[in-house]
């Protein structure tokens, strides 16, 4: 598995990296940590002629909690993330689902911005951030702007991002109530056969505020906006919980793979989001 | 002088048989300094990379390899038109049958071999395998082995439909053979009078053995001398030198084969491969040497593949579960060519060996052998020839009959073992068992578990579950089986005509230490440090005193390698015999030089004594001194031997192995709470070592049963050919398992050991799906197929109706 | 077509300065190039960690590193874990508990527990089985090498007190 030869840039700053992008086009692509974006260049799956290392850019890293406002630049790591005591108080949800995704090695230079810019269905950090609400931040050569993670994605590998854009950070507020990421997955470094990211508010016995979002069930994450209204409200009883499982099952559409069929995977989702809403209910 | 040793000091001081003595290969492999395939580089050396197909069946139309050749630093592109005038286009199979070693006119599996790049480094191969144009036309396929036997679609053009196969006549133009062993007419009788039979289909996928290290060699043509040097994965390095030698004309005196150290074999690492033959033809053709290492998913998609055995059953019995009879017809799915590496007299390996542990009077089976659109292999994933296929047969068919007798499978179990005084046993298949003690495993690890305490635990928790208390069923999974390891003996065990005995050659240095060559090759069994333990009790020089050495034919006595668990049982004994003869020597120094009779000396752990008076010795680092220092009336000088082992019997290890597991039914995910492992492998060399390979065996066991199949789909894709898909379970994955052990000395071996590394595949592959199984018999199942991934236990469940 | 540069990286302690492709992968580099032979490759897709060396104080798998994007890095190798007059604890430990079979993984697997036991010096058996999760081993079923590197984290610990 050897990838075809390209040529390597390594810019300092964001008008580096834009300048290559706005001259290549398709032709180019950001390199972040590299675990999503090299396997498919050595399967030459992906043909990657301009490959433009993010590494040594400015302010692309780091993780700051001011006020209720995390924001997380696009080149932090997995690792980095799991290890922040700042955003675990801010966010545990972020730990939880860190720690389900790939392995150690993987972690330390699995990125934020890799994990959510490429619109891979498996990832998990794109469902996260839509349970989070998060935004994503986008620099292309017309300037800035701002997406909301709930808008950002569109099909398998498609985003409302422009080939000449870079994803800079994702920001979000801090979370408050009971929270989970649940993932089943057939082994250590397995995409999701079902995931969900969920955040429950709680005033006395009563839900005021739900959040649910799954993995790796569509062709895109799905947050289930009637998933969490159906929750909203109540005490989380049965009858709830299923309304919102079902309110879920009319979300996604899974489709078949090695990891199972379509029946089994969306009874996978049931379980996995029971699990997951029992779990944050309790936590709240 | 030093103060006089105990005799169990001495023993100790030795590091012989039994002792736990720590590994000598570890300080390479510890740090960084071992020495791979891969870590070889060789003055000028080129790289190889195939071509391979992208369709699993397919005219190969043309080749156009200009823009590839075009490419800077590519220096040849073979293709099937450049080996045919050499006649190296196709290659004979281990099984009898031949296969392309580059495609001849057409594909018969996806990743089949279509040309050979060969540049100056890895990085341009790949470049110009891009470049090479290849024009397929796409003809039907046939995945499923059932379809191919009656379809008109011809895989094997390149066979006559009317002649005879390597194993006798071919029924249609893709059958490969049939072989049945035992008595037809009688089985079929005891079956339509018996009290009660079970039938039932058992299907074992296909799966790989996948060693982390994947295949490759370096072939090195010295033109000036005009000898070649195969570095290589080779699991029997002089077989394949033989190989080398038949198929390319080299007389066998001027190539020197060479296992460098191994990354785990399990089976893979048996067969010969398309990329051998390539880079020797490109080593002849340029003259320097060649590599060729292939990378995992050209493992996993082309090298050869485990299983794939479609077993219907039959087993009889009385009411009170007597069992009476058991037929077997197995379907063997061989994917494009016939490449099983199996004796030459046994098309299906040691199948026959699927009357297991039990006392079956009367049995029949049959296999017959098809080809599909599949990579060829067939090969003993960390087992004997097939015999993980037989072990699951029958203890999948134990499970089914007790579900038909409504008993207990342990007890059905205990009812059927061949029993301690019929041994050795004449299987109704054909197998004479040597030795075993069943009753008294099986008791052990019924114990050990608190057997019956389970079984109360279980029937609670079905109750909770339809009480509606949990979605976690419990499943306890038995397994007694019996392996047939250490082929074996001459008469009736060859591969290609070899026979397949092996070797041991020892030579004693004067200062008393030694080093011993063997025809077998470890991959990560520790060959040098427990054959140095065995020669360290026979020969009475500390094993820390001996080196033992593998893998060079040039230097190592001819020998069949290591698979099949025969290392212990064949080189072992030879390693033994060797020893015994250097021992014999030794007897009649030590008489001449204590100035009394041969008969009146004998060994005592490290020396001769005289007999009645033990305070005159002298010990074998003297004896080694006197056979270089002086003459000796009537001995010639030095102390060598060797010796030529042709086992009278293969071994017959066995164990009771008993898993517990938890099954969420609404996630199919499988939970191991507890795993409990006893083999009995006879006299046990180094139980640290026995342990490493029961850990692994299991956990290759648990691989297989619980996820790990090479996949195809409808146009014969692979489905599975990356890690991220093919199951090899993680640190996180895996239980802490508990052993334990009986020893039944095998009778006929020197000392009495039987093998090991490959039980606890054996046991534990039935093992884990017993468990599974298990799990829902309680709600009507009979039998569900591997692999228990999660989306098969779920659909499982949903099939009993487990999900409201 | 080749579109060869300088590029720089300190492997264990010394510097290395050499002409190549930025689509080289740095265990090749490390292999083949350097002849740091310890580190392998297994799997080629970053799931069996073979490949596994210290990069820049991380554990990386080195299949699915670019040379180029290493470039100036400081990089660790089994090689550069202990010598045979002065072996890492962890290099007798995997001996001693019989940590290891073919070998094939073994240097991944050491440098990685190196790593481990740095972050985490004393870990649990659940956590050493999930920080160790990114490395396959075919042959030993894990449970010594557990074994190996919880006695290596004891022995470490040990040796530490005695030196306060």
């Amino acid at each position: 598995m050897i990838p075809a030869a390209f040529e390597y840039y390594r810019p300092k700053d964001m008008a580096g990296v834009l300048s290559v992008l706005v001259e290549h086009g398709d032709d180019a692509r950001v390199l972040a940590g590299g675990h999503s974006l090299i396997p498919m260049m050595k399967l030459r799956m992906a043909e990657v002629p301009h490959l433009i290392d993010l590494q040594d850019v400015e302010g692309l890293r780091g993780i700051s909690v001011d006020g209720n406002t995390v924001r997380i630049g696009a080149m932090t790591t997995q690792n980095e993330i799991i290890n922040d005591d700042q955003l675990v108080a801010a966010a545990p949800i972020m730990r939880e689902a860190a720690l389900q995704i790939a392995d150690p090695q993987v972690r330390y230079m699995g990125t934020v911005g890799g994990n959510v810019a490429n619109g891979d269905p498996g990832n998990d950090m794109p469902g996260l951030m839509q349970c989070l609400d998060a935004t994503f931040h986008l620099v292309g050569p017309d300037g800035e702007r701002e997406v909301a993670a709930r808008d950002f994605y569109e099909a398998a590998y498609m985003t409302d991002r422009d080939d000449d854009e870079v994803l800079t950070a994702v920001s979000f507020s801090s979370t408050v109530g009971g929270y989970a990421y649940e993932k089943q997955k057939r082994k250590i470094g397995d995409y999701a056969t079902a995931a969900a990211a969920v955040l429950l508010v709680k005033d006395g016995d009563t839900c005021t505020s739900a959040s649910i979002a799954m993995t790796n069930l569509s062709d895109t994450p799905i947050y289930s906006e009637a998933a969490g209204a159906a929750l909203v409200g109540t005490s989380l009883d049965d009858a709830a919980v299923s309304a919102a499982i079902d309110a879920m099952l009319g979300d996604i559409d899974p489709t078949q793979d090695n990891r199972g069929p379509i029946e089994f995977k969306r009874h996978a989702a049931s379980t996995i989001l029971r699990r997951a809403i029992t779990n944050a209910w309790s936590r709240t | 002088m030093n103060k006089e040793l105990s005799r169990e000091e001495r023993t100790d001081a030795l590091g012989g048989m039994g002792c736990k003595r720590k590994r000598v290969e570890d300080a390479r492999f510890t740090q960084g300094k071992g020495n791979y395939v891969d870590d070889i580089k060789l003055p000028g050396m080129l790289h190889g990379d195939f071509v391979r197909s992208p369709y699993a069946h397919a005219r190969v139309v043309s080749i156009n390899t200009d823009a590839a050749m075009a490419l800077d630093g590519v220096i040849a592109v073979l293709t099937a038109a450049d080996l045919a005038p050499l006649g190296l286009h196709w290659m004979p199979t281990l099984a009898g049958d031949k296969q392309m070693v580059l495609a001849d006119g057409k594909v018969l599996f996806q990743g089949q071999e279509v040309a050979f790049v060969v540049a100056k480094d890895r990085y341009i191969a790949a470049d110009a395998v891009e470049l090479v144009e290849v024009e397929y036309e796409e003809l039907p396929v046939l995945t499923d082995p059932f379809a191919a036997l009656e379809s008109d679609v011809v895989l094997r053009e390149d066979l006559d439909p009317t002649a005879d196969g390597a194993h006798g006549p071919r029924k249609h133009h893709n059958h490969i053979f049939t072989w049945e062993v035992g008595e037809k007419d009688a089985t079929e009788q005891v079956l339509d009078e018996a009290d009660v039979v079970a039938e039932e289909m058992v299907y074992y996928h296909r799966t790989h053995p996948c060693p982390l290290e994947t295949c490759g060699c370096v072939a090195s043509m010295d033109k000036v001398n005009g000898k070649l040097t195969l570095h290589g994965t080779f699991q029997a390095p002089h077989a394949i030198r033989t190989v080398v030698s038949l198929i390319s004309g080299i007389e066998e005196h001027n190539i020197r084969v060479i296992s460098p150290d191994i990354g785990g074999g399990f089976g893979n690492k048996v067969g010969a491969y398309p990329g051998y033959v390539c880079s020797v033809v490109a080593s002849i053709v340029t003259g320097v040497p060649v590599k060729w290492v292939e990378d995992r998913m050209e493992n996993l998609m082309t090298t050869a593949f485990a299983r794939d055995y479609w077993m219907k059953g039959k087993i009889s019995a009385t009411k009170e579960g007597k069992i009476t009879g058991l037929w077997c017809h197995t379907t063997a799915d061989h994917g494009g060519f016939d490449a099983c590496a199996d004796p030459t007299k046994f098309p299906a390996g040691f199948m026959n060996i699927c009357t297991g542990s039990y006392d079956i009077p009367t049995a029949y089976l049959a296999v017959d052998g098809v080809y599909t659109n599949k990579a060829p292999g067939g090969v003993s994933y960390r087992c004997s020839f097939r015999v993980t296929e037989a072990a699951y047969f029958i203890e999948r068919m134990i499970e089914v009959l007790a579900i038909e007798l409504n008993m207990d499978a342990a007890e059905l179990r205990r009812i059927n073992f061949i029993r301690k005084d019929q041994f050795p046993y004449q299987s109704a298949l054909g197998w004479e068992y040597d030795s075993g003690d069943y009753h008294t495993a099986w008791d052990k690890a019924l114990k050990a578990v608190d057997y019956d305490g389970l079984r109360a635990e279980q029937a609670q928790r079905v109750e909770d579950f339809k009480a509606g208390k949990t979605r976690k069923l419990m499943g306890i999974g038995l397994t007694h089986f019996t392996e047939i390891v250490g082929a074996g003996p001459v008469k009736n065990c060859d591969i290609l005509g070899l026979g397949m005995f092996d070797s041991c050659e020892i030579r004693i240095h004067p200062t008393g230490s030694a080093i011993a060559r063997l025809g077998t090759i470890s991959q990560g069994q520790g060959h040098a440090t427990t054959f140095a333990q065995i020669l360290a009790t026979e020969i009475g020089l500390p094993a820390d005193s001996i080196t033992i050495e593998e893998g060079d034919t040039d230097t190592a006595p001819y020998g069949l390698g290591t698979y099949g668990s025969r290392s212990t049982p064949v080189a072992g004994a030879a390693t033994a015999m060797a020893g015994r003869k250097i021992r014999a020597k030794a007897q009649m120094i030590a008489a001449y030089l204590l100035e009394v009779h041969d008969d009146d000396v004998e060994f005592d752990v490290d020396r001769f004594v005289v007999k009645g008076a033990p305070e005159k010795f002298k010990t074998m680092k003297e004896i080694a001194f006197a056979a270089y220092n002086q003459a000796i009336p009537g001995i010639e000088p030095g102390l060598e031997a060797v010796s030529y082992y042709d086992p009278p019997n293969m071994t017959y290890p066995f164990g009771a192995y008993i898993c517990v597991m938890d099954i969420d039914v609404d996630t199919g995910e499988t939970d191991i709470r507890r795993f409990y492992a006893l083999d009995d492998c006879g006299t046990r060399i180094n139980p640290m070592i026995i342990e490493g390979q029961v850990h692994g065996g299991l956990t290759e066991a648990l691989a297989v049963a619980l996820g790990q199949e090479i996949a195809y789909d409808d146009m014969g894709n692979v489905k599975t050919g990356t890690l991220m898909d093919f199951f090899l379970p993680t640190a996180w994955e895996v239980p802490n398992y508990e052993t334990d052990h009986t020893v039944t000395p095998s009778p006929h071996h020197p000392i009495g050991a039987k093998g090991v590394g490959e039980s606890p595949h054996v046991g534990g592959v039935p093992c884990f799906s017993n468990a599974v199984n298990d799990a829902f018999r309680a709600f009507g199942l009979r039998h569900t197929h591997m692999p228990h991934d999660h989306w098969r236990i779920w659909k499982t469940a949903n099939d009993l109706g487990l999900h409201g | 077509m080749s579109n060869k540069k300088v590029f720089k990286l300190t492997v264990n302690g010394e510097e290395q300065e050499f002409l190549a492709e930025p689509r080289e992968l740095l265990i090749h580099t490390l292999r083949e190039r350097l002849g740091k032979t310890g580190p392998h490759i297994g799997c080629e897709t970053s799931h069996c960690g073979a490949c596994t060396v210290t990069l820049n104080g991380k554990s990386v798998k080195s299949c699915t590193v670019f040379v180029a994007q290493a470039d100036g890095a400081e990089i660790t190798t089994i090689e550069g874990l202990g010598n045979p007059d002065n072996l890492h604890v962890l290099q007798e430990s995997f001996k001693e508990h019989h940590g290891l079979q073919c070998g094939f993984c073994t240097p991944g697997m050491i440098t990685r527990a190196s790593k481990l036991l740095e972050e985490n010096p004393n870990p649990t058996e659940q956590e050493v089985r999930f920080g160790m999760a990114g490395n396959i081993c075919r042959c030993t079923g894990y449970q010594n090498i557990v074994k190996s590197i919880l006695a290596a984290a004891a022995e470490m610990n040990a040796a530490k007190e005695a030196a306060e």
